[in-house]
This record gives C-alpha cells, sequence and structure tokens, in this order.
C-alpha cells in the first residue's frame, strides 16, 4: 500500500484537532457563560441578610434564605450518612468479593439504580417516609438524596478499588496478612484519595437535586427544627421564588443559585484536589 | 559440550567450608506438585527437594511455569479464581496443603519477592517495613524501630534510606523499591525466601547489590529464586532446575547441571538453541 501524502495526513491532523479543540472550548464555554450569567443576576441580592435571614413575609422585600442553606446542608448530611456508608461498603465488596453471580447482580441493580429518574427515587421516599408519618420532613428528603446516592458512589468505590494494582494485594497476602486487613489496611488506603474524590463529586451531583425533595422535604418558610419537620432547601427555593411572580423574589432565586452553584463548585474542586495532591506517607 | 564461555565464568568457586547441597538437611520439598488454571493444567507432578541455606535456582523459557510452581510454594497459586494445586508441598516434613493448614500462617513462614518491585503505595518506607508485623499483629512488645532498621540493613538498603524513612515508598528508584520489599519480607522472619525474579526490571548494578544480598541471605535462610538468566542462575545458585512447559526436566548441583546436562533438552536450552 501506498503510504498517504505527507500534506493530507498534516490536514487530517488539523482537522482532527480543530474539531476535538471546539468542542472543548464550547464546554468551558458553556460553564463560564452559566456562572458569568448567575454570577451577575445574583450577586446584586446576596448580603449578610441573605445568609442569617428568614425569608420575608408574601409581598415584603428584603429578608434571606439562611433556613435554605441550612436545610440544604442537613439533607446533604443525612444523604451522606446513607449514601456514603452503603456505597462505599457496598463498592468494596464489588471489587473484592464480587467476582462471582451475587457479585453481577449487585452491579447489575446499581446500575440500573443510578438510572432511575430521581423523581421516583422521591416518589418511593414518599411512599414509605411521607405517608406513613403524615408528615413531609427533611428525614424523608435526606433519605432519597441519599438513595440517589448510593449507586454512583458504589460505582466509583469499585471502580478505583479495581485500580489498584493487583500486585500490591498479592504482596500483602504474600506476607501472611489475611484477606481482610489487606483491603482495610493496603488496598482502601492506596485508593482513598480516589474513593473521596468520588463520594464528594456524588454529594455535589445530589446537592443539586430538586424534584425528588418536591414531596419528601417539601419546603418552608420558617426554620425547620429536627428532622420530622418540612424543611427548605436551596434548589426547591430557587425553584419556586423563580416561579413566583415578584421582582425580589427572582433576584433571590439568582442569588440561590449562585450560592448552590459555588458550593458544588467548592465541592467538586476540593475532590480534584484530593486526587491530583500526592498519595501522603503514613 | 557447548557451553556459552561467559557462563562457565560465572560459575563460583565453591567455598570449601559450605555444606553441598546433597549434605544440607531439607528444608523444604515437594511431591508430585500438579497445578491447573480452570482445565488447563501447566505444572505436571513436579517433585522437588530445598536444602536448608542454600539457593535454588529455577529455569526455563519463558511460560513453563516457573512463577506457577513457586507460587504454589507458599499458596499464593490459589489468590487466582479458578486455580487449584494438587500435591504436596512439605515444609519441615509438613504438608502446607493439609486441609487444617491455615495459607496465611504458611505465608508467613515463605515469603515472597515478586518480579515487579511492590511496595504499599500508602506507605512510607518506614511503614513499608513495618506493615508485615503490624498487619499481622506480631509488632505488639517489640521495638519496629530496630527490626525496621535490622531488615534495612540486611537488605543493603539502610544507608540510602535511614534519612528519609518517612518518605513514601514509591518514591524510591526501582532497584532501591525492590530491596525495600526484599527488608518487607525479611522483617515478618521466614524460614524460606522466594524470588521470582527479581532483578528483570532492573539495571546491572541493581543487579549486582541483589545477587549480593543473595549470598549474605543464604546463610541465614533457604532460599528458590526463578531466572531468566542463566548466568545469574550460575553465578547465585547451588542447585538448579530446569523447566519445560510444565515439566520438571532435569535438576541436580547448578556446576553439572551447567556444565555437562544430562537431558539434551537442558542442553540444547542453556547453550542457547531453544528457548
Ligand atoms: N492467571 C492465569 N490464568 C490462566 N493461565 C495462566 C495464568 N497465569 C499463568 N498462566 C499460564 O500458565 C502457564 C505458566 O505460566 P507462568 O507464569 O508460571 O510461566 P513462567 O515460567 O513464570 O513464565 P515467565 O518466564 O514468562 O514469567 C502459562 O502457559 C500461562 O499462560
Ligand atoms: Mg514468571
Amino acid at each position: 500500500m501506498r503510504a498517504r501524502p505527507y500534506a493530507l495526513r498534516k490536514a487530517t491532523n488539523a482537522v482532527a484537532l480543530g474539531l476535538t479543540g471546539a468542542a472543548a472550548a464550547l464546554t468551558l464555554g458553556i460553564l463560564f457563560a452559566i456562572l458569568a450569567y448567575i454570577a451577575a443576576n445574583g450577586a446584586s441580592a446576596l448580603n449578610w441578610d441573605f445568609f442569617t435571614k428568614l425569608p420575608a413575609p408574601v409581598g415584603e422585600t428584603g429578608g434571606g434564605l439562611a433556613n435554605a442553606i441550612v436545610g440544604t446542608l442537613k439533607l446533604l448530611l443525612l444523604a451522606s450518612a446513607i449514601g456514603i456508608p452503603v456505597g462505599f461498603l457496598g463498592g468494596v465488596y464489588l471489587a473484592e468479593f464480587g467476582h462471582g453471580r451475587t457479585g453481577f447482580v449487585v452491579r447489575y441493580a446499581s446500575d440500573v439504580l443510578n438510572g432511575v429518574p430521581s423523581i421516583v427515587i422521591g416518589i418511593v421516599a414518599y411512599t414509605l417516609i411521607v405517608l406513613p408519618m403524615k408528615q413531609f420532613s427533611s428525614l424523608a428528603g435526606g433519605v432519597a438524596l441519599g438513595i440517589i446516592m448510593i449507586p454512583t458512589v458504589v460505582r466509583s468505590t469499585e471502580e478505583l478499588l479495581k485500580l489498584v494494582p493487583s500486585n500490591v494485594r498479592e504482596a500483602a497476602l504474600a506476607l501472611g496478612v489475611n484477606e481482610w486487613k489487606t483491603v482495610l489496611f493496603v488496598v482502601i488506603p492506596t485508593a482513598l484519595r480516589g474513593v473521596l474524590a468520588g463520594v464528594l463529586l456524588s454529594l455535589a451531583r445530589v446537592a443539586g437535586e430538586t424534584a425528588p425533595l418536591l414531596f419528601t422535604a417539601l419546603s418552608n418558610r420558617y426554620w425547620s427544627h429536627g428532622w420530622l419537620e418540612p424543611t427548605a432547601s436551596l434548589p426547591v427555593m430557587v425553584y419556586t421564588y423563580a416561579i413566583a411572580p415578584y421582582d425580589d423574589w427572582h433576584r433571590q432565586a439568582w442569588a440561590g443559585a449562585l450560592v448552590l452553584i459555588t458550593m458544588v463548585l467548592g465541592v467538586n474542586i476540593l475532590a480534584r484536589l484530593g486526587v491530583s495532591r500526592r498519595a501522603s506517607a503514613s | 559440550m557447548h557451553l556459552l564461555p561467559d557462563l562457565k565464568k560465572a560459575l563460583p568457586a565453591r567455598a570449601s567450608l559450605a555444606p553441598t547441597p546433597e549434605e544440607a538437611p531439607e528444608a523444604m520439598r515437594t511431591e508430585a506438585l500438579s497445578a491447573w488454571f480452570g482445565p488447563h493444567q501447566v505444572l505436571h507432578e513436579i517433585s522437588l527437594r530445598f536444602p536448608a541455606r542454600q539457593v535454588t535456582a529455577l529455569i526455563g523459557p519463558s511460560g513453563c511455569g516457573k512463577t506457577t510452581y513457586i507460587r504454589c510454594l507458599n499458596r499464593m497459586h490459589e489468590v487466582v479464581p479458578s486455580a487449584r494445586v494438587g500435591g504436596k508441598v512439605l515444609l519441615g516434613g509438613e504438608d502446607i496443603y493439609a486441609p487444617k493448614v491455615d495459607p496465611v500462617l504458611v505465608r508467613r513462614r515463605i515469603g515472597m519477592v515478586f518480579q515487579k518491585p511492590n511496595p504499599f503505595p500508602a506507605m512510607s518506607i518506614y511503614g513499608n517495613v513495618a506493615a508485615g508485623l503490624r498487619l499481622t499483629g506480631l509488632a505488639k512488645g517489640r521495638s519496629l524501630d530496630e527490626i525496621v532498621e535490622r531488615s534495612l540493613r540486611q537488605a543493603a538498603l539502610w544507608d540510602e534510606v535511614k534519612d528519609r524513612l518517612h518518605q513514601p515508598g514509591t518514591d524510591l528508584s526501582g532497584g532501591q523499591q525492590q530491596r525495600l520489599c526484599i527488608a518487607r519480607t525479611l522483617a515478618v522472619e521466614p524460614e524460606v525466601l522466594l524470588f521470582d525474579e527479581p532483578c528483570s526490571a532492573l539495571d546491572p548494578v541493581a543487579t549486582e547489590k541483589i545477587e549480593q544480598l543473595l549470598f549474605e541471605l543464604k546463610k541465614r535462610y533457604t532460599i528458590v529464586i526463578v531466572t531468566h538468566n542463566m548466568q545469574q542462575a550460575a553465578r547465585v545458585s547451588d542447585l538448579t532446575g530446569f523447566l519445560l512447559m510444565g515439566d520438571l526436566v532435569e535438576f541436580g548441583r547448578t556446576e553439572s547441571l551447567f556444565t555437562t546436562p544430562k537431558d539434551p533438552r537442558t542442553e540444547a536450552y542453556i547453550t542457547g538453541r531453544f528457548g
């Protein structure tokens, strides 16, 4: 076969580079456009009151979304308390012991769960918690978010543990270390940064979930005490305020979106830093 | 016999005081050891005797089953799913494959150094050496500092790392990492040391260091070493076994195997006619 002419190869190369470069630029462009637009609209409503005050009564201007910020943090705390341990242990199981049929079933189930629309998970939490307790609550919202977290934590943990080379595992076994100690003290620490990053990314993902909260945590214009009362949350507040007919609420919706996206971005950056920094010595 | 001339040179002059392999007591022995991966039998009834405080080398072409064989010696073969073993491995007269024997305890008595250096990435140099003792609960009431220093000295690594014991083990060079892995194995004080091509990833200088080390370690340990490098086998071992396609073709004193091989296939292999 004759070699293709050099000029043609160079041209193909340039086209490929151009296309991939354009796609990359578009991705970045969209992200920055969204960030800039939200920042421009939301910054004006961001003030001390926004972080410390309850929403103003309907019709009055001012007030803040302090209860929604705290509500979101509470929901994420509960979601983490469910999603991280279950997801992490499930991932460890799949990576270390999931070679057989059970592993296949668990892996498959977790992939299906990952594909279930979040609103369906909300309905499940509604049926299991809200209906029997006759009460919208942080509990129901946190459980819904926690369930959404599980499959992503499972799969990211599994993938990252599997990246640990088998010769590291074998080195420990060959020293006469038993299987569970090998997993706990050698394999998991080796993958820990990556696993943590995966957990943070899945937390960032559920932080913005709105649909499942609409009929679990509902919303609240006041402080929500404990876990058994409806609670405000940033995504639901942004949704409610954005569709309301008041300009002041619109501004606060933008500000809420800005706070939310900053939180998510912060968590993302934290996750990236965690992965890129070198493993520290024990 | 057409021998590679440098191979002859590589044979060390035997120190007259050391016991000959025939005189040395037996440390370990395999009886009709077979191994499978799924339905695929890769070792056929290999019987070999490893004298105490001697170095036994296993040579043979790639894929002949050398790694599989030494992994059977400390029950690492069964770590691979679908892998199976038949026959016996006797350590001090006891079969390590007897039903009531715990493989974890076997591995504490028979240490292994792998082909590729594999320090624990999440641990410091110190942590790597101490890991075996810490994770097996044997560290209690003992001075880890002392054991770590002694092991690193035995592995001829102490002087190079003594000022940075708390840096990650993976920061070391390849040859240093391999010596770190040796130190890690020595720290748990096994009775037998298995080396699977420990120098295959190393340059000649690092290889030389490891070979020196083998001479030192031989005073205290029974050593089995797999090697692709016949010069190395000739330099470091007292006994050599030649494997071919899962069969033991020939086994004997290293000098006689390399100078007067009995089997034509051994001769063909060591004179470089195949493999
Ligand atoms: N994990 C495995 N699963 C299935 N077959 C395997 C596995 N590991 C090795 N084998 C097969 O077993 C046979 C012996 O392999 P082994 O690794 O023991 O050879 P070796 O003599 O160590 O070769 P080399 O010198 O290349 O390291 C080969 O045919 C190989 O294909
Ligand atoms: Mg091998």
